[in-house]
């Protein structure tokens, strides 16, 4: 029987204006403003990073959601010990479309520069990094649905070549008012932690 | 020049997403960028977008930016005597 050398040691969802952490609700906003919601949850948590209020959906989703699981690390440097490894299926259309509503006139063509910074899907990678001085590896897979199964060989191969001691995977997915954030930690086994599988990733997203 | 300084805070505000300041907050000879108010390199192209889209000022040389952009008066003072909006 093969040994199980990781574990998740939390998760958190961030879907329909409700944050829950470990199946249970530790934040419930307004409903169907998403806007709204994430700025609600960055007050009652007082999180002082104003840049909070200029990044796009996906940023803030990803930054909540992140928040939420990091919330409880101590980051006094810089560190590489937490990887990033992020992936949704819309990648930064979202924000693709806002950019296109501006420049689609060629009488009023004024591209917003704060728009189109966003116009990546991985700049949500960097905005948690700055938050939380990761200096660590990372990477944004952009698939059709969330993929369990890559998640699980990508967190392997970081851990076990070493470039990390811990990895914050999510499915961070936000288009047109619709979204999702999935997201959870796995790093060496620990009693009592659910162990790293490729079944129990998926039982938990379906949770 | 006054009800245009309390126009540009008030654009400012509204277009750079700077939360919980006001226009009362923000003063005439404050600098807008370091210890200021804080703003960085994309807020400045979206200034030199503010001046174009709302002002009809374009700004071709970034440097001409560093000086009109150290506070509101000196936005203020650039935009009277160049608008053509």
């Amino acid at each position: 029987m093969e040994q199980h050398k990781y574990s998740i040691s939390k998760w958190c969802t961030v879907s329909e204006e409700v944050v829950k952490r470990f199946d249970q609700v530790v934040f419930e906003g307004e409903k169907g403003d998403f806007v709204a919601f994430a700025k609600a949850y960055y007050k009652t948590n007082e999180i002082d990073y104003p840049k909070f209020f200029k990044m796009d959906a996906l940023s803030k989703l990803a930054f909540i959601g992140s928040e939420c699981l990091l919330m409880d690390e101590e980051f006094d440097k810089p560190t590489s010990d937490i990887a990033l490894l992020f992936s949704n299926a819309s990648s930064s259309l979202d924000t693709d479309l806002k950019h296109c509503e501006s420049i689609i006139d060629k009488d009023s063509f004024y591209p917003s520069p704060a728009v189109f910074v966003y116009t990546l899907a991985n700049i949500c990678l960097a905005e948690v990094s700055i938050k939380h001085k990761l200096q660590s590896e990372n990477a944004f897979f952009v698939t059709p649905s969330f993929d369990g199964d890559l998640m699980y060989t990508q967190v392997k191969y970081i851990l076990e070549t070493h470039r990390a001691k811990q990895v914050l995977c999510a499915w961070v997915e936000y288009l047109e008012g619709k979204y999702k954030f999935f997201g959870y930690m796995v790093g060496s086994y620990r009693q009592g932690e659910l162990e790293h599988t490729r079944e129990n990733i998926k039982e938990i997203y379906r949770r | 020049m006054e009800d245009l300084k309390i126009e540009l805070k008030g654009k400012i505000i509204e277009v750079l997403n700077l939360e919980d300041i006001t226009v009362e907050d923000i003063q005439d000879n404050d600098p807008l960028f370091g210890d200021g108010l804080g703003l960085d390199s994309i807020d400045a192209l979206e200034l030199i977008v503010l001046m174009d889209k709302d002002y009809g000022i374009k700004l071709s040389d970034p440097k001409e930016g560093r000086s009109i952009f150290q506070s509101i008066e000196t936005m203020a003072t650039y935009i009277a005597a160049n608008r053509t909006k």
